[in-house]
């Protein structure tokens, strides 16, 4: 037993469609009860009011944003390194997932800070550099679209997924490197002091681990998508060939 | 990629890899000092910013400073704990605002006040619940994450 066995298409499929349903399910459970928990039973922060609610939203699609790109990350190494086609599918299944991802914590973050901050926009560190991580989803998709030679685009949106890191690296550390803007440091850490009252923390915790399974969920389906669509196009290449 | 070996493509990653590190290392060493949002009052003490140039303060409300004038004016100080500035500002203020929390503002120095055109509430990363806070300070052991 190895972890490649399922870079066969075959396994890959036969695995997936037997763990879905439970993926789906559970990603299901904890996303409703983690949002409905944080939304309607948690009570209000001393400083924010009910406003902090909008945590459960934006902090899980950050987190994921940076995320799905250090998985797309993994995939397309994978693939540029042993050349598995599951690998670079898997990554290609990503992107979309990630961009939504980025695009919630981008909104979620301006309609949070325009009470709180008293702003939209600014172009603090982490904001800028989470904007770039945005558009750099849409170039990669742009990337795998224009090019026809599935190799080929696997290739070049693997290098460009390298390149894209640093701007995932630098909107989770820029607070760290750049101490002076306007976006605090990391609520949830595993080994500082704790900053968030378990009330908020459970259900947050709920939240994130249904963002997850969300994601698993999705790029599953994705995935094997993906993989039909290029055995519908291996039939068809035959097709014309007969 | 397709026509190289695998150790080769494994050391063209690493290769890239590597110049991509020290590519951002290098942008960030050499925009250390402006990628700053804002100034502290430590450092506009320090180094005075031109006469007429616009930029951004940053500190907390020094406490017992905040003091409302007529109509929609306020002053307060902004503190560093090292330099204090104060700041004068007509307009709206965020939620957050408040002594003992940290702001932002945009404006000119006119003389030794910064008039602020614009200001911006600075969050902490703790959340807590109001009741809680309110009974803390009830029994006198509150503690404000701030101070």
């Amino acid at each position: 037993m190895s972890i490649w066995e399922y870079a066969n298409p075959k396994k890959f499929m036969q695995t997936s469609s037997w763990a879905l349903p439970w993926v789906a399910g559970l990603a299901l459970i904890a996303l409703v009860t983690g949002l409905v928990w944080g939304f309607f039973f948690t009570p209000e922060d001393y400083k924010q009011g009910s406003t902090v609610k909008i945590i459960y939203l934006h902090v899980p699609s950050a987190m994921m944003a940076i995320n799905i790109w250090v998985m797309m990350l993994v995939t397309s190494l994978v693939w540029l390194i042993r050349r598995h086609h599951v690998s670079a599918l898997a990554a290609k299944a990503a992107a979309p997932v990630g961009m939504v991802m980025t695009l919630i914590a981008l909104v979620t973050g301006a309609i949070w800070g325009q009470p709180m901050w008293g702003t939209w926009w600014e172009w603090d560190p982490r904001l800028t550099s989470f904007l770039i991580l945005f558009l750099f989803y849409l170039g990669y998709m742009a990337l795998w679209e224009a090019i026809d030679n599935p190799d080929t685009a696997a290739d070049l949106t693997g290098v460009l997924c390298l390149v894209g890191s640093v701007f995932a690296v630098l909107s989770r550390y820029a607070v760290n490197f750049w101490n002076q803007g306007l976006h605090q440091g990391a609520t949830l850490s595993m080994d500082k002091e704790e900053n968030i009252s378990d009330v908020y923390w459970y259900p947050l915790l709920l939240c994130i681990a249904g963002f997850i399974l969300l994601f698993v969920t999705l790029v599953l389906i994705r995935t094997r998508t993906e993989i039909r669509a290029r055995r519908l196009k291996a039939l068809e290449a035959r097709e014309r060939m007969a | 990629m397709k026509s190289l070996k695998k150790k080769r493509r494994i050391q063209v990653l690493l290769v890239t890899a590597l110049a991509l590190v020290i590519a951002t290392a290098m942008i960030g060493y050499a925009m250390r000092d402006g990628i700053n949002f804002f100034r502290s009052p430590t450092q506009v003490a320090e180094e005075p910013p031109k006469p007429g140039e616009t930029f951004r303060l940053g500190g907390l409300v020094e406490e017992g400073s905040l003091k409302r004038g007529e109509s929609e004016v306020i002053t307060f100080n902004v503190t560093d704990g090292g330099a204090v500035v104060p700041v004068r500002f007509a307009g709206v203020l965020p939620d957050l605002f408040g002594e003992n929390q940290g702001m932002i503002g945009t404006g000119k120095m006119e003389g030794d006040v910064f008039v602020a055109e614009e200001i911006l509430a600075k969050h902490d990363e703790s959340y807590m619940p109001k009741e809680v806070v309110d009974a803390l300070k009830e029994q006198g052991v509150y503690q404000d994450p701030n101070s």
